[in-house]
């Protein structure tokens, strides 16, 4: 048996591991395992890869590995909960960089006569991995606050983007006429690539990001299966599949849940649209003891965090106020929606940190129809995912958007550092509610607070 | 001939893909996402052509530094995510 002919049996196995791994974290029973398998299948197909017979020489790859791996073991012991989607928007850009690099290096080597296709394969590998690489750059910057992070719009944008598209488009079939590792098209369209993805990402906002990561996930498993085609690797083009499907998948889902369209993430400032109804009305707040004498005698409480609670650091006070309220005898749970945070699922991660259990974390379809049994909804740090005008004022530039119902609670409390409107600049008519009590301050003091009551 | 039988393979998984994820539960989601990362590192396996070659110094340079950048992927994206993983517990695990 031929040393190929092993590394690609080897190949099989690896993709039906990844299969198998994948479908385990389907559940947060078996996730952990999941994760083990798909980290086995990875190391069949990295030994596999090592020991074909192209590779001769061994001295870059140990160093490029070793260099690799210590940066990711650090990044990755390192960083903080809260700084995830930061974390996870660099891995998403080291992908496209890979792969960009390895379809830039299959023109080198050697096979003198490239093919249309391949030329092609090559151009989209390091297109998508350009635009992943620096789109993701600038995802970081805007998640980390080291730019601005809100949507930057300027006159001629379109126009300028047009022309981008139009050079790359124009580059990359002079380029496939004549594919050359030496042909200026391909620098142009390096260049073309890497500028293409600043100008993606700087017109999107903050609140906008669990979007934007969702597709730079997505892109960096396609630039992955164009990388595959380049080189004629099938567990490349099975691996990038997968991790392109799910992208798109949880894009779509964070689309749904904003009630927008890809196309209007991807291509409109916010707030540039309707204005909505002024919000008028008398704020009504409350003192951290008397939200301990209505806490302590309700007995359904539920938690709806947001952003605001990942800034405050809130997560973990947050779950002890959980934990006592439940040794008094109360239901407690908390309900998260689609968006909240700036990634898919950040405040999940949160709260589990925390050590909360995965069972008292409910999905806004879950808690909606029972809101009205709640006694007590808790707003930390959250504001447009509990919009009412969302539901209400069709002129809202959120409408349409599905919300938690918390104004059908039937006492919110609205953790707040002071009256300023949410990261959309939407006025929240919740905090003029008849059933609402505001507690202004820092959301951790205020909870530590009610929780020094208890005691 | 192998250009179908590329695409073949790309159009089973792309749906296969698209089956297992779409039951990946809200809670998961960051997991999910940190775990695609890691196996979007797969690319490995194509840096290694390049970087393990002689005949070409450009494309070993080059191939060596798709290497560093997708075992970045790898390691740091099974890492993170297994200790985002290790933090889901359940009522049973958390109250004993």
């Amino acid at each position: 048996m031929s040393i190929d002919l092993i590394a690609n049996l080897a190949y099989i196995l690896a993709a039906a591991l990844f299969i198998f791994g994948l479908k385990m974290l389907g559940s947060p029973a078996t996730a952990k395992r999941g994760n083990l398998l798909s980290s086995t299948a990875m190391l069949i197909a990295v030994v596999s890869g090592l020991i074909s017979a192209d590779v001769v020489s061994y001295e870059i790859i140990v160093g490029g590995m070793l260099v690799g791996g210590v940066v990711g073991a650090l990044a990755a012991r390192l960083v903080a909960m809260t700084s995830m989607p930061e974390m996870v928007a660099l891995f998403n850009g080291s992908g496209g960089a890979s792969s960009l690099l390895v379809g830039w290096a299959t023109l080198y080597l050697g096979t003198s006569d490239t093919t249309t296709f391949t030329a092609a394969t090559i151009v989209l590998a390091i297109l998508i991995g350009g635009l992943t690489f620096t789109g993701s750059l600038i995802a970081y910057g805007k998640l980390s606050e080291r730019i601005n992070s809100a949507a930057v719009v300027f006159p001629m944008q379109r126009f300028l983007n047009a022309a981008i598209l139009l050079g790359i488009v124009t580059c990359a079939v002079m380029f496939c006429l004549e594919p050359s590792a030496t042909s200026p098209y391909l620098y142009a369209l390096l260049g073309l690539a890497l500028v293409l993805g600043v100008m993606a990402v700087i017109p999107i906002g903050g609140a906008d990001m669990p979007v934007v990561i969702s597709l730079l996930n997505s892109y960096s498993g396609i630039a992955a299966c164009a990388a595959g085609f380049a080189v004629g690797n099938n567990i490349l083009i099975v691996a990038g599949a997968l991790v392109g499907a799910s992208g798109i998948i949880l894009t779509n889902i964070m689309c749904k849940a904003m009630n927008r369209s890809l196309t209007n993430v991807l291509f409109s400032g916010f707030g540039a649209v309707k204005s909505a109804k002024a919000v008028e009305g008398e704020v009504k707040p409350v003192s951290v003891e008397d939200a301990y004498y209505i806490l302590e005698a309700a007995s359904n409480v539920c938690f709806v965090p947001g952003y605001g609670m990942a800034v405050a650091q809130a997560q973990h006070v947050v779950k002890e106020l959980g934990k006592i309220l439940e040794a008094n005898g109360c239901e407690v749970s908390y309900a998260i929606h689609p968006v909240a945070g700036r990634m898919p699922g950040h405040m999940n991660v949160l709260l589990a940190e925390a050590d909360v259990p995965y069972e008292q974390l409910v999905e806004m379809d879950d808690i909606n129809p029972r809101i009205e049994n709640v006694d007590v909804a808790i707003v930390i740090g959250a504001n447009d995912v509990v919009n009412p005008s969302a539901r209400e004022d069709s002129d809202s530039p959120i409408y349409g958007m599905p919300i938690i119902n918390v104004d059908q609670a039937r006492t919110v409390f609205v953790l707040k550092r002071s009256m300023a409107s949410g990261f959309s600049g939407v006025d929240n008519p919740l905090f003029f509610g008849e059933n609402t009590r505001m507690l202004f301050g820092d959301a951790k003091e205020s909870i530590s607070g009610v929780i020094g009551e208890f005691g | 001939m192998e250009i179908v039988f590329l695409t073949f393979i790309l159009v089973l998984s792309v749906f296969l893909g698209f089956e297992l994820i779409s039951k990946v539960p809200a809670t998961l989601h960051t997991p999910l996402m940190s775990g695609a990362n890691a196996i979007s590192g797969i690319t490995l396996a194509g840096a290694f052509l390049a970087a393990g070659t002689t005949s070409n110094e450009m494309a070993s340079w080059l191939g060596g530094a798709a290497v560093a950048f997708a075992t970045v992927n790898v390691v740091g994206g099974y890492l993170v995510t297994d200790r985002m993983l290790s933090m889901f517990k359940s009522k049973r695990s958390t109250q004993s």
